[in-house]
């Protein structure tokens, strides 16, 4: 199905996977996330109960140390 | 526009900004230099000797209090501008006292827990209010993969891959590229704001 992630558009081949899944399938490495799900805050304990649908427009952004 | 009206316009503006440490001293002096009214920086931190590598402090300053010594530094430079300074670390709660009332917020913070901290907070909290963060500048070199993304109220500078570590310092010019990015993004947001 295709989604927008992180503002590109993405098919990918699952379809109804949570949002918790999406992140190990697209690799996202670091261990602080913060995400987004069509605009509203998924704070960490949502995201396995939070589905993917088509067209879902998702942010899933690394906190990075520094500064 | 002209730097006389970009003034006037800057004047009745305020800017939180989280953290004092080289993205938010940086980010704070170049705020000041173009004439930002009012400034609202925190920090519980004191400054040491190693954070004279990119941070905007002194060597008579070591052992002061960043937020104190910043308040300093930004009126020795633009006496107009009005500065509060918080000795405090922040949480949820005080993000939303502190910075309910700034026209843009800047995430200034160097942990990774802190970031997700504030940005979580102002999206879900402070809903409508842009926050611009730092994420990824330590080392040197790439000047070309630093960049802005915004996605929503979120505006993010950096590399968005370079994690500090012992082999990957943050250094002056790199932190300050972003921190100067950030002063960058909170200018377009309030000069672009018809308030």
């Amino acid at each position: 199905m295709k989604i927008i992630l992180n503002n590109r558009e993405e098919i990918i081949a699952p379809e109804n996977i949570s949002l918790d899944e999406l992140i190990k399938i697209k690799n996202f490495t670091f261990k602080m996330l913060v995400t987004k799900v069509n605009g509203k805050l998924i704070k960490k304990d949502e995201r396995k109960t939070t589905i993917i649908k088509k067209d879902d427009n998702i942010a899933i952004i690394h906190m990075i140390s520094g500064g | 526009m002209n730097f006389y009206q970009i003034k006037k316009r800057l004047k009745y503006k305020s800017v939180g900004i989280a953290g004092c440490g080289g993205l938010g001293s940086n980010c704070a002096l170049a705020l000041a230099r173009v004439g930002v009214g009012e400034l609202i920086i925190t920090d519980f931190d004191i400054i040491e000797e190693s954070n004279l590598n990119r941070q905007y402090y002194f060597f008579n300053q070591i052992g002061e209090k960043k937020c104190f010594a910043l308040k300093e530094n930004i009126e020795k430079l633009n006496s107009n501008i009005k500065v509060i300074a918080f000795d405090k670390k922040l949480n949820p709660k005080s993000i939303i006292e502190i910075y309910s009332d700034c026209d843009v917020i800047v995430e200034a913070f160097d942990k990774a827990e802190m970031k997700q901290i504030i940005i979580e907070t102002v999206l879900s909290e402070m809903p409508g209010k842009p926050i611009v963060s730092g994420l990824g500048m330590a080392g040197f070199g790439e000047n070309n993969s630093i960049k802005t993304e915004k996605i929503g109220d979120l505006y993010i500078c950096g590399d968005r891959k370079n994690e500090t570590s012992d082999n990957l310092p943050p250094l002056a010019p790199r932190v300050g590229i972003v921190a100067n990015m950030q002063a960058n993004q909170v200018l377009e947001i309030l000069l672009y704001d018809s308030k």
